[in-house]
C-alpha cells in the first residue's frame, strides 16, 4: 500500500519535473514563458495520437517533443523576433494550446493505448522498501537524469553560463559579443521539447487515455515549481516530488476521512510559490536569485 | 531574422486598423482549420459569427455573456495601460462573489432593497483585497505581480470549492456542492421591455456593465488621474517629475482592477445562477485579458470588444450545437487573435525590417 | 622619443545615426607600447569611436588598419582575437555571477576553472591587482568591480586596450592605483587608448593625445608639449562672443538660500552631492558648469523636489518658505518652475500629445482642472499660447511630441515653464541637442524672464551658454560646488580647468 502510494507520488512528479526544467532554461535566459500548459496540452495530444495511430510508443513520444517544440517556435516567433510582451504572448499560447489540442483530440476521446513498459524486471520492483525505485518506465529516469544534465549544463560548461549571462544581463552580454536572441531561440525550443515531452507522458503513462485539458493545471504547478526551486535544477527533483506528495496525499486523506480540507492541501504548492517569491523580493542575498533581465524584450540593434 | 527600429510617430492608421486586420486574419485562419478539420468552413463560420446575431434573443444573448467581460476587461485596460500586469483577474472574481455570496447567505431571509448594494460593495472589496496582497507586495518588496497574481488565482478558486462542498453547502443540496439560493432581493433581475417582456437572459448587469465602461472612459480621458494612469506606464520618472506619488497610484490601481473583477462575480451570480457553486466563472478573467487588448486599451473599445469576445463563444455554442465542432475551437479562435492583436502592437511601436546587418543604435 | 611601430590606424572613419553624424571622418592611430589619449566633452563622439574599434558598432564610413594591414572588426569577439580589450564606462559584469564566472565569459577560449583561477591569481600579482576569484560582483565596490574588468581584459594578453572613463567612477586614490597598473602594462608593450575628459589625467598618463570636438578630429599633440589651458581650449572651443541683452538691476533680495545640501549617493553610478551652498538673487541667472555624471541629474532632482529630505539638507528656503519637504506639485504652487535634462520621459513624454505634455506641469492650475476633470478647451487654449508665443513649430494640430524635432520640442517645455512667469527657474542643459536658431530663441526667452525679476538657476555642460546667460558661475565636480564667481572673472580656460578638477588657487599660487 505504502510502495503503491509511494510510486503514484515518483510518476505524478515526473511530467512536473520534466516541464519545469525546461521552463528552468527558457527562465535562466531571461523568457518567461506562461504558455507551458499549452505546450504540455500539444505535447500530450500529439503523443497520443501518434502513438494510437502508429502503434508505437516511440513515435508517439517523439510527435510529444516536436509538438511541444513547435508550438514552443510560436511563441519565440513573437517574443524575440516581433519582440511582444512575454506576459501575454505565454497567455495566448496556453488559450491557443489548449484550444488547438481539444480541438485535435476530439476525435480520441475515449479511446485506449498501451503505456509505457517498466525498465527493469519485477523480481527488482517486487522487493521490499527499495523496489519502488525499480517500478518506473524509462522516463521517469530519464527525467531525473535531464535535470542532472541541465544542472552540469548550467553550471558546468561555458554554453551554460552564457545563457545565464544572458538571462542577468543581455545588454552586458551583447557588449561582450554573444547572440542574445540565438540563446534565447535555443532555450525557447528546448523548454518546449521539455514540455511536449512532459505532457507526453500524461496519455502514455500516467492515465492512458486522452482527454480535453487533461493537464489540469499542471503547467501552472510547474512555473509555480520554477519559482520555488528558485531557479536551481536539483531543487526542482525535490519540489516536484514535494508537490506531487501533496497532490496524491490529499486524494489519499479523502480516501481516509481526514480532516482537513484537500482544496487546502491543494493550493500549498501555490502558497510555497508567493512565499517563496516574497522572500527572494525582499532583502538578504535571496533577491538574486531570479534572473534580473527575466521578461525584458532584447530589442536587437545589429 | 527581423530588427526593429522605434517608430518616431505611433501610426494612427495601424491604431485604428490593427483589431480590424487582426479579426479578419483570424477569420481567415478559422476558415482555414475548418478546411483541414473536415467541416465546411463557410458553414461553420455562419455558425460561428452570423447565427448568433441573426435574432435578438440571441443578440441578447451576447450581451449577457459580454457582462463579465466588460466589466473585468475595463478594469484591466487600467492596470495593462499602466504596465501593471494583473492577470489574476479571475482569482478576484472569485473572491468578489464569495464576499457578496458571504452577505447573502448570512442574511438569507431579508426583504430589504439595501441587500443588492450592499452585496455589491461587498464584492468590490472582496476582490480589492485579493489583489491588494500582490499590489502592497509590488510597491514594498518589489515583488513580480505577474506570478503572484496567477498564483491566488488557483488560491481563490481552491477557497471557493472548499466553501461550496464544506461550510456554505446547502442542507438540501443532496451532497452537491452548492449553497442555498439567495433570497430574491439579491438576485439581478431580468430587464422587463413594455409591450416585449424580457429578452431572453437580459438583464440589468448589463447595463451596468456598459454604464461601468463609459465612467471608466470618462475616468481615463477626461481626468487628472486618467492622465495619472497613463504616465505611470508611459514613464514614472515623468510622473515623479509631474508631482504623483508612484505607490499610490499603483495600489490604487490594483484595487479598482480587483474591486471590478469581483463585481463581474457579484453580477454574474445574482443574475445567472443564484447561488455559489464550484466553478462561477469559464475563464472570464483570462479571457478579459484578450477583451482588454482588443480595445486597444480603451475603456469605452472595450464595450465593442467585449461583445466581439463574447460572440467568438457564443458562436462556438452554436457551432458544437449545429455541426458538432468541439467548443474549445473558441479557444484556438481567442488565442489567435490574441496573437496577432500583440504582433500589431509591435507594428505600431516598431518599423520591422529584415536587413540583418543594419546596426543602428547610438545607445546600445 | 624613438618612433615605434603603428598599432592601429583609423583612416576617415565616420558614423552617423540616421541625420546625426556622431563620428566625422576620424584619423587616428595609436603605436605600439603607447598610452593614448582621447580627449573631449560629452557628446564629442568618443564612445561611439572606441565602440567601432571593439566591433559593437559598424562604421558607416572609413577603414581600420591593425599592424598596417586592412580589417574588418565585425564583433567583440573578432577584436578580442586580434587582441583589442575593452574596459566599458558603464561595466559590463554580471552582478550575480562570480568574479571566475565573468571573467571566463570575456575570454574565446574557454578554460577549466580551477586552471583559470590559477591563471588569475598570477595575473593580478603580476599587477598588484588584488580580486578573490570566487566572490560575486554585487559584493564589490566600484572600484573593485573596475579591476575585475581590467583583469579580464588583462588574461586575454591584449595589445591594444580601450579605457572608456575609467576614473569617472573612482576615488583620487583608486585613479593613482590605476595609473601605476597602466604603466606596468605599456611597460610590457601594451598600447592603452585612455578615454577622459580630464585635463590633469590626461597630461599625466598619456604620451600623446587626440582631441575631439562635436564628431571630429580637432588636433594630435604630445601631451608633454602642451598646457592644461591649451587643451582646455582645445576641448571646448574658442571663447564665444558674448551678446548680453540683459538689462536687470542688480537686487538685493534673496530668492533662493541653499546650505548644508548634501545628498547620499543611492546607486554605484550616482554621485553624492556634498555640502552645496547656493544664493540666487531676484533678476540673476546662476550658471553650474561641469562634466555630465558629476552630480547635475542629482542636484537638479534635488531642486525639483523628486528628492527630497530634511535629514542631510540644512537650508533648502525659497521666498522665505523651506520647501525642504515640499513635493514638486507643491513648489509648483509656490510659483517655482523647473526644467530637467531630459526631454524623452522626463519633462516631456513623447508618446503624449502636446495637450496632455501641457498638463503634466499644470495639473494642479484651477484653469485648467476642477474637481479632478480636466478642462480640455482651457489646456488646448494653454497648449495653443505656449506653441503661439514661443514659436514651437508642429506638424499638424495637437501632434503627439514624439513628432516634433528636439529644437522645437524643447521651446515647448521651456515655454510651457516660462509662460506661467515662475518667479523661480530652475532648468538643466536647456538647449542640449537643440539647433542654432532654438537654441537664440531659448536663451533670450530665458533672458527675458530674468529681466523680469526671476530667479534662474542653468546647469548645463554648454560652456558657451553659460558666458551667454549667466551673472555667476560656479562648478559642480564630483558632486561639489566651486565658489560662485562674477562672469568677468572668469574665461574658459579657467572654467575648463575646474571642470576638469583642477583647483584654481593651488594653480595660481603655483605661478
Amino acid at each position: 500500500m505504502i510502495d503503491a502510494l509511494v510510486l503514484t507520488i515518483l510518476m505524478t512528479s515526473v511530467p512536473l519535473i520534466l516541464a519545469a526544467t525546461g521552463e528552468l532554461v527558457v527562465e535562466r535566459s531571461g523568457v518567461l514563458n506562461l504558455g507551458l500548459e499549452g505546450m504540455m496540452l500539444m505535447g500530450a495530444v500529439s503523443a497520443f495520437a501518434l502513438t494510437y495511430v502508429s502503434g508505437s510508443l516511440l513515435v508517439g513520444l517523439l510527435a510529444g517533443i516536436m509538438s511541444g517544440c513547435l508550438t514552443a517556435a510560436i511563441f519565440g516567433f513573437f517574443v524575440l523576433g516581433l519582440a511582444t510582451n512575454q506576459v501575454a504572448t505565454g497567455l495566448a499560447l496556453t488559450i491557443f494550446g489548449t484550444g488547438l489540442s481539444g480541438l485535435i483530440g476530439s476525435d480520441f476521446v475515449g479511446k485506449a493505448i498501451e503505456g509505457l513498459p517498466t525498465v527493469f524486471p519485477e523480481t527488482l520492483s517486487n522487493m521490499p522498501f527499495i523496489g519502488v525505485f525499480f517500478a518506473l518506465d524509462a522516463i521517469a529516469y530519464l527525467s531525473i537524469f535531464i535535470s542532472f544534465l541541465v544542472w552540469i549544463f548550467l553550471f558546468k560548461s561555458k554554453y551554460g553560463l552564457i545563457l545565464r549571462a544572458c538571462g542577468i544581463s543581455h545588454n552586458s552580454a551583447h557588449s561582450l559579443g554573444y547572440k542574445v536572441l540565438t540563446v534565447r531561440w535555443c532555450s525557447i525550443l528546448f523548454g518546449g521539447m521539455m514540455a511536449g515531452l512532459a505532457g507526453a507522458y500524461l496519455p502514455l503513462m500516467l492515465t492512458p487515455h486522452w482527454s480535453e485539458g487533461m493537464t489540469s493545471g499542471r503547467g501552472w504547478i510547474a512555473l509555480a515549481l520554477v519559482v520555488f526551486a528558485s531557479w536551481m535544477p536539483s531543487r526542482i527533483v525535490y519540489g516536484a516530488i514535494l508537490f506531487g506528495a501533496i497532490t496524491i496525499m490529499q486524494l489519499a486523506g479523502q480516501a481516509r476521512g481526514w480532516t482537513i480540507p484537500p482544496q487546502f492541501l491543494s493550493s500549498l504548492p501555490y502558497i510555497a510559490t508567493i512565499f517563496v517569491l516574497v522572500l527572494i523580493s525582499s532583502k538578504g542575498t535571496a533577491k538574486y536569485l531570479a534572473p534580473s533581465d527575466l521578461t525584458r524584450p532584447f530589442i536587437s540593434s545589429k | 531574422m527581423f530588427y526593429l527600429t522605434p517608430r518616431k510617430e505611433i501610426s494612427l492608421f495601424f491604431t485604428i486598423s490593427i483589431p480590424v486586420i487582426s479579426i479578419l486574419l483570424t477569420i481567415i485562419f478559422g476558415f482555414f482549420i475548418f478546411s483541414v478539420l473536415g467541416f465546411e468552413p463557410g458553414k461553420a463560420l455562419y455558425h460561428f459569427f452570423i447565427s448568433p446575431l441573426s435574432r435578438l434573443d440571441k443578440i441578447a444573448d451576447l450581451f449577457v455573456k459580454a457582462c463579465p467581460l466588460m466589466i473585468i476587461g475595463t478594469g484591466l485596460v487600467f492596470c495593462f495601460r499602466a504596465n501593471i500586469w494583473n492577470i489574476g483577474a479571475e482569482g478576484q472574481l472569485i473572491m468578489g462573489a464569495v464576499f457578496a455570496g458571504g452577505l447573502a447567505l448570512s442574511f438569507s431571509e431579508t426583504q430589504s432593497v439595501w441587500l443588492l448594494p450592499s452585496m455589491a460593495i461587498f464584492s468590490f472589496i472582496g476582490g480589492a483585497l485579493w489583489a491588494l496582497l500582490p499590489a502592497l507586495l509590488k510597491i514594498k518588496l518589489r515583488t513580480n505581480e505577474i506570478l503572484v497574481t496567477l498564483m491566488l488565482t488557483y488560491v481563490a478558486s481552491l477557497f471557493l470549492d472548499w466553501l461550496v462542498r464544506g461550510p456554505w453547502r446547502s442542507p438540501t443540496s443532496f451532497g452537491f456542492p452548492l449553497t442555498q439560493y439567495y433570497p430574491d432581493v439579491g438576485l439581478i433581475s431580468k430587464i422587463y421591455f413594455p409591450g416585449i417582456g424580457n429578452i431572453s437572459q437580459l438583464h440589468w448587469g448589463v447595463l451596468i456593465a456598459i454604464l461601468i465602461c463609459l465612467l471608466c472612459w470618462f475616468a481615463m480621458e477626461k481626468t487628472v488621474f486618467g492622465f495619472k494612469i497613463k504616465l505611470i506606464g508611459d514613464s514614472p520618472q515623468a510622473l515623479r517629475f509631474s508631482g504623483f506619488n508612484e505607490s499610490k497610484t499603483t495600489i490604487t490601481l490594483f484595487i479598482i482592477s480587483g474591486g471590478l473583477a469581483g463585481l463581474a462575480g457579484m453580477i454574474e451570480v445574482s443574475a445567472n445562477i443564484g447561488q455559489l457553486q464550484p466553478n462561477i466563472s469559464f475563464g472570464y478573467g483570462f479571457t478579459a485579458i484578450i477583451v482588454a487588448f482588443l480595445a486597444r486599451l480603451n475603456p469605452a473599445a472595450v464595450i465593442i470588444s467585449g461583445l466581439l469576445i463574447a460572440l467568438i463563444e457564443v458562436g462556438g455554442d452554436s457551432a458544437q450545437i449545429a455541426l458538432a465542432i468541439p467548443k474549445v475551437v473558441t479557444g484556438v479562435f481567442k488565442g489567435i487573435l490574441l496573437f496577432f492583436l500583440l504582433a500589431g502592437e509591435t507594428l505600431t511601436k516598431f518599423e520591422i525590417g529584415f536587413n540583418y546587418h543594419q546596426k543602428s543604435s547610438l545607445n546600445d | 622619443m624613438t618612433t615605434k611601430p603603428v598599432l592601429l590606424e583609423s583612416r576617415e572613419i565616420s558614423k552617423s545615426f540616421g541625420s546625426f553624424l556622431a563620428n566625422d571622418s576620424i584619423n587616428f592611430d595609436i603605436l605600439e607600447g603607447e598610452i593614448h589619449g582621447l580627449l573631449g566633452e560629452n557628446g564629442a563622439g568618443k564612445s561611439t569611436f572606441v565602440k567601432m574599434v571593439y566591433g559593437l558598432l559598424e562604421p558607416s564610413n572609413g577603414t581600420f588598419y591593425w599592424n598596417g594591414k586592412k580589417i574588418i572588426i565585425g564583433r567583440p569577439q573578432e577584436a578580442r582575437n586580434f587582441g583589442i580589450g575593452m574596459v566599458f564606462q558603464h561595466f559590463t559584469l554580471f552582478p550575480t555571477l562570480t568574479v571566475i564566472e565573468n571573467i571566463q565569459l570575456s575570454l574565446n577560449d574557454n578554460f577549466a576553472t580551477h586552471e583559470l583561477r590559477d591563471t588569475i591569481n598570477k595575473k593580478s600579482a603580476e599587477f598588484g591587482i588584488t580580486v578573490d576569484p570566487d566572490i560575486y560582483i554585487r559584493d564589490l565596490s566600484v572600484g573593485e568591480q573596475q579591476r575585475v574588468e581590467i583583469l579580464r581584459c588583462l588574461l586575454q594578453n591584449p595589445k591594444l586596450l580601450i579605457m572608456d572613463e575609467p576614473t569617472s567612477v573612482l576615488t583620487p586614490q583608486e585613479s593613482e592605483q590605476l595609473f601605476s597598473v597602466l604603466k606596468k602594462l605599456s611597460e610590457t608593450g601594451c598600447s592603452i587608448l585612455f578615454i577622459s575628459h580630464k585635463l590633469k589625467e590626461i597630461k599625466k598618463i598619456t604620451q600623446r593625445a587626440t582631441i575631439l570636438r562635436r564628431g571630429c578630429v580637432v588636433s594630435t599633440v604630445e601631451t608633454a608639449d602642451v598646457s592644461t589651458e591649451q587643451l582646455a581650449k582645445m576641448m571646448v572651443g574658442s571663447n564665444p562672443q558674448i551678446v548680453k541683452p540683459k538689462t536687470a538691476k542688480k537686487s538685493s533680495a534673496i530668492l533662493v538660500r541653499i546650505s548644508g545640501l548634501n545628498r547620499p549617493a543611492d546607486n554605484p553610478f550616482a554621485t553624492a552631492l556634498d555640502n552645496i551652498s547656493l544664493n540666487v538673487k531676484a533678476g540673476e541667472i546662476i550658471g553650474i558648469a561641469g562634466i555630465a555624471g558629476n552630480g547635475q541629474s542629482e542636484l537638479m532632482e534635488v531642486l525639483s523636489g523628486e528628492w527630497r529630505s530634511t535629514e542631510t539638507i540644512d537650508i533648502f528656503d525659497v521666498l522665505g518658505t523651506d520647501i525642504r519637504n515640499y513635493s514638486p506639485h507643491k513648489r509648483r504652487l509656490l510659483g517655482i518652475g523647473f526644467l530637467p535634462e531630459e526631454r524623452h520621459g522626463h519633462s516631456a513624454v513623447i508618446n503624449m500629445k502636446l495637450t496632455e505634455n501641457t498638463l503634466l506641469t499644470n495639473h494642479n492650475n484651477p484653469v485648467i482642472q476642477k474637481n479632478n476633470i480636466v478642462k480640455n478647451e482651457n489646456l488646448e487654449k494653454l497648449t495653443t499660447n505656449i506653441i503661439d508665443k514661443y514659436d514651437v513649430r508642429t506638424p499638424f494640430q495637437n501632434p503627439q511630441a514624439s513628432s516634433l524635432s528636439g529644437g522645437n520640442l524643447q521651446k515647448f517645455v521651456v515655454g510651457r515653464e516660462i509662460i506661467k512667469k515662475p518667479r523661480v527657474l530652475f532648468v538643466a542643459q536647456p538647449t542640449w541637442g537643440v539647433d542654432i536658431g532654438a537654441t537664440k530663441f531659448i536663451r533670450n526667452a530665458l533672458i527675458d524672464l530674468a529681466n523680469d525679476g526671476c530667479g534662474i538657476i542653468v546647469i548645463s555642460q554648454d560652456l558657451e551658454e553659460l558666458f551667454e546667460l549667466a551673472d555667476n558661475i560656479c562648478v559642480l565636480f564630483r558632486g561639489k560646488l566651486s565658489e560662485s564667481k562674477p562672469l568677468q572673472e572668469l574665461s574658459s580656460q579657467k572654467i575648463g580647468m575646474l571642470m576638469g578638477g583642477e583647483d584654481l588657487h593651488s594653480e595660481s599660487k603655483g605661478h
